[in-house]
Formats: C-alpha cells, sequence, structure tokens
C-alpha cells in the first residue's frame, strides 16, 4: 500500500502567539516548531499500516526550508521518503492544490492528515484534496482499519455520535486522538533518517482565494472574581444575577 | 444573487448551531441587500422548516431524499451546489460543525470560491472588499481575511453569533432535489451511532459545560460532574489525561486535541488549565474554575474562581443549583 501522509510545521502546543508590530504577519522569533499534533495521529497509524501489511509510507510538506528538521522527524519515526514543496503555503486552497498535484503524479492509495492545523484551524485541507482527486473524504476519523487489500473501514466523528464507513481505496481520511499512540522517534530511526530521500520540488501554479489582512490576540480578561469555598453557593446566585448564564 | 444558508437537523429539529447561522447569514443578506434562502437535508420536520422565518429565511430548499437521512459528504455537496446554482447564491453560510465545514471546503473546489471557517464575525464589506474575522492559534489569536472569489463561504463558529428571532415568520418550503446518483454514495456510513446522553445534552452544541479533570481522582467520583451538569441543564466534558485513563469516552476530551467549545459558561473542576486544554475552552464567555491549587495557571483565563477541595466545593454547588428556580 503506497500511503501518502501530510504534515504541517506549527508553533509548538506551549508557545506564546506573537504577531510583528504592524500585525500582518506571525512572528516566529523564539518559536519551537513542531510537526502538527494531529498530524502525527495521521503518521503513526500509516507506520502502523505499513509494518502490518507492506508498502510505503511518503511524508508530504508544503513549506520553506525551516520545516526541514520536522520532516526529518517524521522519516526518524518511520517513514519511508519525503516530498518538500517549496513554498510558503498561502491558504487552505494553495496547500490542497500542491498536495492534489503530487497524489495525482504518484498515484496513492491512501492520502492521512490531520483533522486541523493548530496554527489555523481550517479543516479544509483534506476535503479539498479529496475534491480536486474525485475521491472519498472521511474526516475526522479516529480509527482506520483495512477490511482487506481494497476497502477500509473508518470510524468517524459527527456532533453527538460517530459513523462506521467503509470505503474502497483511494480516498482522504484525517486522523484525530485515538487514532493512534504517536511515537517518539528512537536513536536508530534519527541515523536512518539522514539517509533517506528528501525530495525538493517546486510549486504548480495556484492561486490563493483568502488573504489574511490582519491578526489581532483577544482582549485580556478583567480578572478573577473570587469566592471562598465555604460560600461556594454563592457563586451560583453570580452566575445567575451577575454573569447572566444561568 | 442571493444568500444561501445550510441548515442542519437533528431528531426532526434544526440544531442551535445552524439557527446561529441563520441568523448570520439574514443579517449579511441585510447588509448586501438581498434575501437569505436556506437548504435543508434528510430528515427535518416541514413545520420546523417553516419556522426558520424567525431567523430571517425567507425561502426554505428541502431534499428528503431517504438516503440523505445519514451524512454523505459527497451526496450533500451536489445538493447544496444546485441549491447555489439556482438562487445565484453569492454567500454561502454554515456552521463551522464537522459537517459545514466539510461541505463547505468541498464546495469551495466545486464552486471556485473562497472560503473561512471558525468565523466569529460578520463580513466588512466596505470599500468593495469582504473581510470577516476567523479564530486562529487554537483560540489564541484572531485573524481578518479577506474573500477574494466571487462566490464567499463561511462557516461560522458555534456560540459566536446570537440566534436572532423575529416572532411569527414564516419562510415558504420548496421541494428540490439534484439528481443523486450511486457513485455520490460511495463513502456512505454502514451504521451511525448516537451518544446515549442519558436525556442530557450534547457537547458540541451546549450552552453549559462542566467539565472534570484529573483532580476528581477517579471515575467512580464522577457523579460530582454529572449531578452538577444535570442540575444546569449542561453537558459534560473532561480534560485529555481522563480520557487518556479511560475515566471517560473520548468524544468528552476538550481542548487542543480533543474538541473545542465555546459555550456561554464552562465550569473546570480539578482542571489544572494547561495551554493545551484552554486553547479548547478559551472562548467561552464565562469560564468558572474550582481547583484546590490557589497556584493553577486556570486562574488566570477564569471570571469566576474557587480555591478548594472539589469533594467540598461541588456538592454545595449542585445543592444551590438545584434550589434554582428554572
Ligand atoms: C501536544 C499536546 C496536546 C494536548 N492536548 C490536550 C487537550 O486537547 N486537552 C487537554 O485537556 N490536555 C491536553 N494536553 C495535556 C495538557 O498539557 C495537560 O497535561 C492536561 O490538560 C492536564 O489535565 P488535568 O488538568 O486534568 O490534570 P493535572 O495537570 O494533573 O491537574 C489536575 C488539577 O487538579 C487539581 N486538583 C487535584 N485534586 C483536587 C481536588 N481534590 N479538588 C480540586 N482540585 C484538585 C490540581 O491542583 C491540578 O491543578 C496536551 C498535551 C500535549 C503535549
Amino acid at each position: 500500500m503506497k500511503i501518502l501522509v501530510c504534515i504541517s510545521n506549527v508553533p509548538d502546543t506551549t508557545s506564546k502567539i506573537n504577531f510583528t508590530a504592524d500585525n500582518k504577519e506571525f512572528d516566529k522569533n523564539g518559536v519551537q516548531f513542531v510537526i502538527n499534533p494531529w498530524d502525527e495521529y495521521a503518521l503513526t497509524r500509516a507506520i502502523e499500516l505499513k509494518e502490518a501489511k507492506g508498502g510505503t509510507v511518503t511524508v508530504l510538506n508544503v513549506g520553506e526550508a525551516d520545516a526541514e528538521p520536522n520532516i526529518r522527524k517524521a522519516l526518524a519515526i518511520g517513514a519511508d521518503e519525503a516530498i518538500r514543496v517549496n513554498a510558503q503555503p498561502k491558504d487552505a486552497f494553495f496547500v490542497a492544490q500542491q498536495i492534489a498535484a503530487i497524489a495525482k503524479e504518484n498515484k496513492y492509495d491512501l492520502i492521512l492528515m490531520g483533522k486541523e492545523s493548530i496554527d489555523y484551524n481550517g479543516s479544509q485541507v483534506h476535503n479539498m484534496v479529496g475534491e480536486l482527486l474525485g475521491i472519498p473524504t472521511v474526516v475526522p476519523a479516529f480509527k482506520l482499519d483495512m477490511v482487506d487489500d481494497t476497502t477500509a473501514r473508518l470510524e468517524r466523528e459527527i456532533e453527538g455520535g460517530k459513523e462506521v464507513v467503509e470505503v474502497k481505496l483511494p480516498f482522504v481520511a484525517s486522523a484525530q486522538q485515538p487514532m493512534s499512540e504517536p511515537r517518539i522517534p528512537n536513536m536508530r530511526g534519527i541515523m536512518t533518517a539522514r539517509t533517506k530521500p528528501l525530495k525538493v520540488v517546486e510549486p504548480v501554479g495556484a492561486e490563493a482565494k483568502a488573504e489574511y489582512v490582519n491578526y489581532s490576540k483577544p482582549e485580556k480578561k478583567s480578572g478573577v472574581k473570587m469566592i471562598a469555598p465555604e460560600n461556594a453557593g454563592e457563586l451560583i446566585t453570580l452566575l445567575r444575577n451577575e454573569a447572566k448564564v444561568l | 444573487m442571493s444568500v444561501l444558508v445550510f441548515v442542519e437537523g437533528l431528531n426532526g429539529e434544526i440544531k442551535k448551531s445552524s439557527l446561529e447561522a441563520a441568523s448570520y447569514g439574514s443579517q449579511v443578506a441585510q447588509q448586501l441587500g438581498t434575501s437569505a434562502t436556506a437548504v435543508a437535508i434528510g430528515e427535518v420536520h416541514e413545520e420546523a422548516l417553516t419556522k426558520l422565518g424567525e431567523q430571517g429565511i425567507s425561502k426554505v430548499l428541502y431534499d428528503a431524499d431517504d438516503r440523505l437521512k445519514q451524512f454523505v459528504a459527497d451526496a450533500y455537496v451536489k445538493v447544496i451546489a444546485k441549491a447555489a446554482q439556482q438562487e445565484n447564491a453569492a454567500v454561502l453560510v454554515f456552521s463551522n460543525s464537522n459537517i459545514g465545514a466539510a461541505v463547505g471546503a468541498k464546495l469551495a473546489v466545486r464552486l471556485n470560491g473562497s472560503l473561512a471557517t471558525n468565523v466569529t464575525s460578520l463580513p466588512k464589506t466596505d470599500g468593495g472588499s469582504f473581510t470577516v474575522t476567523r479564530g486562529v492559534f487554537s483560540g489564541k489569536a484572531f485573524a481578518d481575511v479577506a474573500l477574494t472569489s466571487d462566490v464567499k463561504i463561511i462557516a461560522v463558529k458555534k456560540n459566536a453569533y446570537d440566534i436572532t428571532s423575529n416572532a411569527g415568520s414564516t419562510a415558504t418550503v420548496e421541494k428540490i432535489s439534484a439528481d443523486l446518483a450511486d457513485t455520490d454514495f460511495a463513502a456512505a456510513p454502514k451504521e451511525t451511532v448516537m451518544q446515549d446522553t442519558d436525556g442530557g445534552v450534547l457537547l458540541p452544541e451546549a450552552e453549559i459545560v462542566v467539565s472534570g479533570g484529573r483532580g476528581l481522582k477517579g471515575p467512580e467520583n464522577w457523579h460530582l460532574v454529572e449531578d452538577l451538569a444535570k442540575a444546569l441543564g449542561a453537558a459534560t466534558a473532561c480534560s485529555k489525561p481522563v480520557s487518556d485513563m479511560d475515566w471517560r469516552p473520548h468524544h468528552e476530551h476538550v481542548g487542543q486535541t480533543g474538541i473545542t467549545v465555546s459555550p456561554n459558561l464552562y465550569i473546570a473542576i480539578g482542571i489544572s488549565g494547561a495551554i493545551q486544554h484552554l486553547a479548547g475552552v478559551n472562548s467561552s464567555k464565562v469560564i468558572v474554575v474550582i481547583n484546590k491549587d490557589p497556584e493553577a495557571p486556570f486562574f488566570k483565563a477564569a471570571d469566576y474562581g474557587i480555591v478548594g477541595d472539589a469533594f467540598e466545593v461541588v456538592p454545595k454547588l449542585i445543592e444551590a443549583a438545584r434550589a434554582l428556580d428554572k
């Protein structure tokens, strides 16, 4: 089975988020970047499937050279090869077109990625890729197993429940917890990752359709009102009469 | 030119988040000097559709095809695309639900439209631009996004826009049917399992959420969270370690890698307030924190706080909540 896993390079979950003085761009200064946590679920599930059934796992990142340490990390975790589309991701549609172009060329059986990226929280790319390729998309999936060589069985979350879906290869799926248990690369993985192929390709011509013009941060809370534990019941009165949420 | 809102049904009624989307869509239509139509699919009572008039919807297009009772992205997209074409829709509005975000993204490709999900504001339309604000960086920031295609698609964040209601107004209902083929159902679900909420409230739709963390020590103590939730008409949630240890099911886990919620009231009991947890709850309107550690980081994000032992504090809250006249 040929599996493509798309990973994005995002600020570490504990990062303080800041913008440049004109609020036009994200300020990368002092920010540590990691593989998008949702993408790690996709990556480890892909590697588990490969270990069980054979095949290859290719990781794909649309991004600039500074993403390479995390691409190498994905190789160290167990992916076989990597492709980086050398472009600054402009919006979801731009990224989806890059992924679809690579997928058309290489004919993957399964395209996996995270449910959303923790920086832009779009939840769009997977559906756009499926639509561009004309294949089904199953999102957000928290379970993925192969029934046989051509059919997979997934469980996806819906508001208030879940759905069980059986779908023929090829398809796109997005991953969320608890699809797999993300792995930490070991020494051997890190050594072999250095010798695995990381191909850099130029982007296909594609337009972005959403333009990020300004960033802002939520207003700070005016401070917390403390209530003595003995009088805990008072809280309920405050929530009704002062905060008006009950 | 018109505004088209996709509304989702649940048990025959329109979901609360879709009523928010309908209210939002009507407001956008007013801004643009046009009317708002809704498109509904599957199992929704006719009366619920007519009542969308109260949210400012003038007409509802309804596809009652039995195969659409369950969500099938490709089939839904076909019906909505047909409605969009029929209504000459310039703006499409969805709720930012799993379903809304999925069909929105597919329609963006199909209609060559620009899409913004997780939207928290009405569009600014001055100077010919069309700019909306959306939540980014897991609730730590907002971005203003200009949508540049002719067709604009917006998925409205839950609880970010109030339901407007003009009592007594009604919408007309018209049937619509897209020529659905078997191939549109290639990824149709074999089975749909709804959570047993025990008559309670579904987490993604809830206005009040009572959430428990590792501070509750074990699943045997969850009656504290459940009883408070029941007394307040709230949904229950938990932190990640709690679901990792199987004290609670995974669909209750909120945070950066769980569900994002933005209720009017979020009550956190025995949760430290790690940044990854906050990411999923920090857009709640009012946050209450109960923690025995006065240094717990959650207090910084809270509106109300109690430093105390959950096992002593929560029973008092349950008692006071039960005494409320509803
Ligand atoms: C990539 C990544 C993603 C993550 N995603 C999420 C996520 O989506 N959601 C999430 O929740 N976490 C997430 N986490 C984990 C997060 O960092 C924290 O570990 C987690 O939120 C802690 O859960 P907790 O507050 O329940 O437990 P703890 O950190 O153990 O805190 C328990 C709290 O309970 C208090 N307490 C103890 N006893 C009592 C008592 N009797 N009465 C009152 N208070 C008491 C303690 O003072 C403490 O503050 C993520 C972590 C990583 C690295």
